[in-house]
């Protein structure tokens, strides 16, 4: 086994073992001076988790968060260099892990806010003025094979709790008014300028916005909306796009020749 | 619209070199009010792996920063002491990084992060003996060429030393800067905290390692451990104000070499930008008190 190799193990190890061949000057045991690597490690990580998942932690607490969150590093460590990407799979993680069952909304709350993390790094792209889109749209015969490009940094996510509520209970100082947590809610997020945005929106609009994304038209589009909800009100979600500048290009469907 | 007044004149954004002055590490917290203050800071430096995103504010808020002040890109993540061989990929993105932003010094550790897949986010140390001198100078080496200049490598803050070392981390050092060329950088901090640890006199360490490839000194505070004997263990945490055997030492150091650029690194319990101003306040004055 390689030197680094077995350092590398002992310091993920969930026992506190110190590799061999390791010494301190003044003969102390090595144990006790590995162990400020091993910290520097796990607390370092813990506390990239802790700035990324915010309103996760104030859900649970401090300690309860980052007992949860070092068990994740044990089992997750980073793959590479960059801290930003750190905890992708984190949301997933906390859905299976037991101890937080009794919120069991925690696991949505951290999609939410991995969403945000990925909008406010994504890349930069110019949008459409929103004039410009409103009379492209007025404009168009074939509305229905229009394509809508949007902005790198949108998502959506689809929640069976209210998660969008939830998020933004936790954005002001003071006590929490009563929050009904225990309804079905869509969220969408994406980075309007430099701030990143958060704004529930219906399955329908979920469904519409994701189908836009996969490339669909916006009959095509339409039609996975209604899929999702009956209640899908286009010009309502197509409002919501433009005054967040969501939309980076419009262009018809290419026509396949037969 | 914001418009800034600067002292600061694009020539000095673009000197070929960091200057010989104090610079500050650049916080994210602290990119407006940089922007609508305009210090007057020598430069600034950056970790290059928090730059490795696709777009957004920190790109947004680092190019117009970088419009006025010469910029050191500092990386944490190279893992240049590696076992394996250096990850191409994040080679790639930092010639992409440099290419974008042409800072005035690049700079990495003499340690390691990465094993197999995993990161560890942290500088580990490495073993003082030929087979790892030569492949920390291939590691120097492929760095350089890629990024078609030279690099500062930065000594190490350690906590442990490895039976299996046949070489001073002094003579190591020097040895890297003999074959390839690099420059140094003298990071004080760890200069004391490593001393203190391993029981060495930190003067006789710095004068044993080649001063007249300097490129840059840090400075930074650090935390207070103690080991199983009871003994000061020293803990590299950039996370207090830097410590006044640290600037005694910084002051011997600049008595022997002259001004150098300096840095402040504060990355954990970042405080108001005011409290690192003063304390580059405090690096100028050392810096002004020596001739060049």
């Amino acid at each position: 086994m390689s030197l680094q190799h077995a350092f590398a193990s002992a310091l993920l190890a969930p026992d506190q073992t110190c590799p061999e061949g390791l010494f301190s000057s003044n003969g102390a045991d090595p144990a006790s001076r590995f162990a400020v690597y091993r910290n520097n490690i796990h607390s370092s990580l813990i506390d990239a988790l802790a700035a990324a998942y915010p309103v996760t932690l104030q859900l649970v607490g401090d300690e309860f968060f980052r007992a949860m969150a070092s068990l994740f590093v044990q089992a997750f460590p980073p793959t590479g260099p960059v801290i930003s990407e750190y905890g992708g799979t984190f949301s997933d993680f906390i859905q299976g892990f037991e101890p937080a069952a009794s919120v069991p909304y925690l696991a949505d709350v951290a999609r939410l806010e991995r969403l945000r993390v990925r909008a406010y790094h994504a890349a930069d792209s110019q949008t459409l003025d929103q004039q410009a889109v409103l009379e492209t749209l007025q404009r168009q015969t074939e509305l229905g094979a229009l394509r809508l490009q949007l902005h790198p940094s949108l998502a959506t996510l689809n929640s069976a709790y209210a998660v969008v509520a939830v998020w933004a209970a936790h954005q002001t100082e003071g006590a929490i008014a009563t929050l009904n947590p225990w309804y079905a809610q869509g969220a969408l997020v994406l980075r309007q300028g430099l701030a990143v945005k958060v704004i529930a929106i219906d399955s329908g609009s979920v469904a519409f916005i994701n189908s836009l994304n996969h490339g669909a038209g916006l009959e095509m589009a339409v039609a996975h909306a209604l899929e999702a909800s009956a209640d899908f009100d286009l010009h309502q979600c197509l409002t919501l796009l433009i005054t967040h500048s969501a939309i980076t290009h419009l262009h018809q469907e290419q026509k396949v020749s037969p | 619209m914001m418009t800034f007044s600067s002292p600061h004149t694009p020539s000095l954004a673009q000197a070929p070199g960091l200057p010989s002055r104090a610079g500050l590490g650049l916080k994210n917290q602290h990119f407006v009010e940089v922007l609508e203050t305009s210090p007057d800071i020598g430069f600034f430096e950056v970790h290059a792996e928090n730059y490795m995103v696709a777009g957004g504010p920190f790109h947004h808020y680092l190019g117009l920063i970088r419009a006025q002040y010469p910029l050191s890109l500092h990386g944490v993540g190279l893992s240049i002491g590696g076992e394996g061989p250096l990850n191409r990929e994040h080679l790639a993105r930092l010639a992409t990084l440099i290419e974008r932003y042409q800072p005035q010094s690049f700079s990495e550790h003499l340690a390691w992060s990465s094993h197999g897949p995993v990161f560890l986010n942290d500088l580990l140390p490495l073993a003082y003996d030929a087979a790892t001198l030569g492949r920390v100078c291939e590691h120097v080496d492929q760095v350089q060429s890629t990024l078609k200049r030279p690099m500062l490598l930065e000594n190490p803050s350690t906590y442990l030393q490895f039976q299996r070392s046949t070489l001073d981390e002094t003579d190591f050092i020097s040895e890297i800067i003999r074959r390839t060329g690099c420059g140094l950088l003298l990071d004080v901090n760890n200069v004391y905290v490593s001393c203190i640890n391993h029981q060495r006199n930190a003067l006789s360490y710095i004068d044993s390692l080649p001063l007249h490839a300097v490129g840059e000194i840090h400075l930074a505070g650090f935390a207070e451990d103690t080991d199983s004997l009871g003994d000061r263990l020293l803990i590299d945490d950039h996370g207090a104000p830097i410590n006044n055997a640290v600037w005694q030492l910084y002051e011997q150091v600049l008595a022997r070499i002259g001004p150098v650029p300096t840095l402040i690194e504060r990355d954990n319990q970042v405080p108001a930008f005011s409290v690192l101003l003063a304390e580059a306040q405090h690096a100028r004055r050392y810096l002004s008190q020596v001739i060049a």
